[in-house]
């Protein structure tokens, strides 16, 4: 049997990966929803606007979960986080109330006028910001080292997440959502003219990913040592980088063939990793050097009804996600014709 | 401002308007099955249109709703990091449940709203139950999770810290139990009444579109059953906060002094130099016969308590008789509804009923806003009550008036926007022509 704890962190995991799958794809859709430009522009707002639709409350759902699984089972590391991240978290529920309110302003407005493109350049432009502020989060969480007494305002909220690492992982996280968003877009359409022009944006993504995702780990060595030193001192680091490098260039092969099952399924498989590489890297670690996921956790009761109650739900859940996506995406998810 | 008071107006506000929109996506769901249902049934194209003018509102409030709460799970740690240390082991359980809720929630809305010719109307319509039902589950499970903090239940005080915690007693604790049929009758109340009201209006200017008719009675129906059962549910609560939390309830009550045989009061302002109410109306030995079913029963007066640990007494007792108000008023329409619809058998015929029903729009949520300042300043001074106070739970963050303002300007801003949106939509009627075109065009 494993540990409540450690059962508890591959459940955070878990969610974390799903987010950043279903969650993060939609706000890397804004992303290209900005970006997009040239004779279709509008039909590529069309295919993101109608991508999204259906699904993009329940891919939000996934943070929440995180959020009230990080305060039940782990609840001094929540506290921790929100007292030392307190600004750049505050910035990501403005922009997380932002961009979902004008999505529904956009979308469920009974009259069509000009406001709408206000809606889509504010829904646009808080998807940008979001995920970057994500990612410095993560990465200021990683870096870990706060101090225990700050001296100053600037030590306690603001020194730990303006440094390049957390900086560099808050780009990382923007390009993967987006790399993730645009394989998704090529195979929500039909239209030719469309597919080519994610597929090139996919493959400029998967590069530039791959890029970042070196310069993030080469980062680390200073910005996160507790990282660092989870992924070079054995076989495994070593496995892992080469997997992700890997898989963005498989994707990239698959989509200048234009095999885009096989691309996103790289896609899916390069992020993955790198969440979960993370995560094992960091094990025991929830805020290195002082928190783990031992000395925060609730008592043994609470994390045996927590856990039963994520069985229970996930019994619930994941039959309503598949029902969900089988209405919606029967043919871009599960390959059948409509 | 301090930052702690700071860090409770912040909470408030983000509380005060995430609950309106928590509210009409609980109750609107149940509107629009019982729409389609109807059209299912009859076959009337007007009920299709309601169904799908009120499944675009809903998305509206829904999306916002959704959002405002992310923000809500944040501000818990953001504002009152110590006391989810301490809360989260016992509490956070009742999140993790309502997690879940949310998921089938938004799950099946999407299937709601964009599904309509995907899916099988049967399935359709029980995609809108499920909505609805989770919707409810939503609201149980955090209602009861506040309750806790008004009769926190389901561990031992060991050195200063909680110990043999117990989140399922700490669930269902005594308060919460009984807070959450009340806050679920209010959601239907409100919006039911906010949704008639707004028909009844337009019912003034076309009287014989079917559009407004239909939907005026699906909606007073929801409103009239769940405002009548309101005050029953009030008097269950008003007696278990008078068992548990006298002193609360001797606040809502103006009940200053301990009595045998207390009288009912009416209307005061608190005097906070003399101690006294001053211009109370009283009703002899009303309020014993109501928590005691007897005339000579003993009432507790705050004073009795020490006085560090009142709450804010006028804003508590004006919030709670404002509250109990309005609760009457609905019920008083609801019975007048009532009357008309089994005796008259002629609703729309009475331009009366329908201006008082205009009138009624905004009333529920002032009720909910008000009756959560009676529950929550009523709380105070703790956090969790008699263990944690709110002061000591603050973050130790300063600044805190900077997102004071920045929400505040957030909330105005997207209050306006929903606002607008709902103008917008009120504002296009369909008349019976289109009302044909468009049911045969989806």
């Amino acid at each position: 049997m494993i540990e409540l704890e450690t059962a508890l962190a591959i459940v955070l995991l878990v969610a974390l990966t799903f987010y950043a799958l279903m969650g993060g794809a939609d706000f890397g859709a804004g992303v290209w929803h900005l970006l997009a430009h040239g004779s279709s522009r509008r039909d590529q707002h069309r295919l993101i606007g109608e991508a999204l639709g259906p699904i993009w409350e329940a891919n939000h759902v996934w943070l929440i979960l995180i959020v009230t699984i990080l305060f039940t089972a782990f609840p001094t590391a929540y506290a921790q986080i929100s007292v030392t991240l307190h600004i750049p978290l505050t910035l990501l529920v403005i922009g997380i109330v932002l961009r979902g309110s004008a999505y529904a302003f956009r979308h469920y407005d009974i009259q069509d006028d000009e406001i709408h493109v206000r809606w889509d350049q504010l829904f646009a432009l808080s998807s940008l910001i979001s995920p970057v502020l994500l990612g410095i989060i993560m990465g200021t969480i990683t870096a870990g080292n706060f101090s225990l007494s700050p001296d100053s305002f600037y030590e306690g909220y603001v020194l730990y997440w303006v440094q390049p690492f957390p900086l560099a992982v808050g780009i990382l996280a923007l390009v993967l959502f987006a790399y993730l968003a645009a394989v998704y877009l090529i195979l929500e359409t039909s239209d030719v003219q469309l597919q080519e022009i994610f597929r090139k944006r996919a493959i400029a993504a998967a590069v530039f990913s791959g890029l970042l995702g070196e310069i993030v780990f080469f980062l680390g060595k200073s910005g996160a040592p507790y990282l660092w030193g989870g992924l070079t001192n054995n076989i495994w680091g070593g496995l892992i980088i080469l997997g992700t490098v890997g898989f963005t260039l498989a994707a990239v092969w698959f989509l200048s063939t234009r095999q885009y099952w096989w691309a996103r399924t790289c896609a899916i498989l390069q992020v993955t990793l790198t969440i979960w590489a993370w995560g094992v890297a960091q094990f025991p670690y929830l805020i290195p050097p002082y928190l783990t996921i031992y000395n925060t956790s609730s008592p043994e009761f609470t994390l045996q009804l927590i856990l039963f109650v994520l069985l229970l739900g996930a019994l619930l859940l994941f039959p309503a996600l598949i029902y969900l996506f089988r209405i919606f995406k029967s043919r871009s998810v599960f390959g059948q014709h409509q | 401002m301090s930052d702690l008071l700071a860090a409770r107006s912040l909470m408030a506000m983000s509380l005060g308007f995430h609950i309106i929109f928590a509210m009409v996506s609980m109750a609107m769901p149940l509107l629009m099955i019982l729409a389609e249902w109807r059209w299912l049934k009859t076959g009337q194209d007007a009920y299709l249109i309601i169904a799908k003018r009120w499944a675009k509102g809903t998305a509206i409030f829904f999306a916002v709703g959704a959002v405002t709460g992310t923000v809500l799970s944040f501000q818990l740690g953001l504002l009152w990091p110590t006391f989810m240390a301490w809360a989260g082991p016992i509490i956070g359980l009742a999140f993790s449940i309502e997690g879940f809720a949310f998921f089938t929630e938004s799950i099946f809305l999407g299937i709601y709203l964009y599904g309509w010719r995907k899916v099988s109307p049967r399935a359709h319509l029980a995609a809108g139950g499920v909505v609805a039902l989770s919707g409810v589950v939503s609201g149980l499970v955090v209602v009861m999770a506040n309750g806790w903090m008004n009769t926190p239940r389901g561990f031992t005080i060991v050195d200063g810290m909680p110990s043999n915690i117990d989140p399922i007693a700490a669930l269902l604790n005594p308060s919460g139990l009984l807070q959450a049929p009340h806050m679920i009758l209010a959601a239907f109340a409100a919006t039911g009444f906010a949704v008639a009201g707004i028909h009844a209006f337009l019912l003034l200017r076309h009287p014989d579109n079917p559009f407004h008719q239909y939907a005026f009675k699906i909606a007073l129906s929801v409103g009239c059953v769940s405002a009548i059962l309101q005050p029953l549910s009030g008097d269950l609560l008003a007696k278990r906060v008078a068992e548990l939390q006298p002193l609360k309830l001797a606040v809502f009550e103006g009940q200053v002094q301990t009595q045998q045989g207390a009288p009912f009061r009416m209307g005061g302002i608190w005097n906070s130099e003399r101690e006294v109410f001053d211009y109370v109306l009283e009703i002899p030995y009303a309020l014993s016969l109501m928590l005691h079913l007897d005339p000579y029963g003993e009432v507790k007066g705050f004073k009795d308590f020490p006085k560090e640990n009142w709450p804010p007494i006028g804003i508590v007792r004006t919030a709670f008789q404002i509250m109990v108000l309005i609760g009457f008023l609905m019920m008083f329409l609801a019975l007048w509804a009532a009357w008309l619809t089994f005796g008259t058998r002629d609703i729309f015929q009475s331009k009366t009923f329908l201006r008082a029903m205009v009138a009624a729009t905004p009333l529920g949520f002032i009720a909910t806003e008000i009756g959560w300042v009676a529950t929550e300043v009523g709380r105070q001074p703790w956090v969790v009550v008699g263990y944690v106070k709110t002061a000591e739970a603050v973050t130790p963050m300063p600044g805190l008036t900077v997102p004071l303002i920045f929400f505040g300007a957030l909330y105005t801003f997207l209050a306006l926007i929903v606002t607008w949106l709902m103008f917008r939509h009120v504002a296009a009627t369909p008349d019976q022509f289109e009302m044909i075109v468009s049911a045969q065009a989806s």
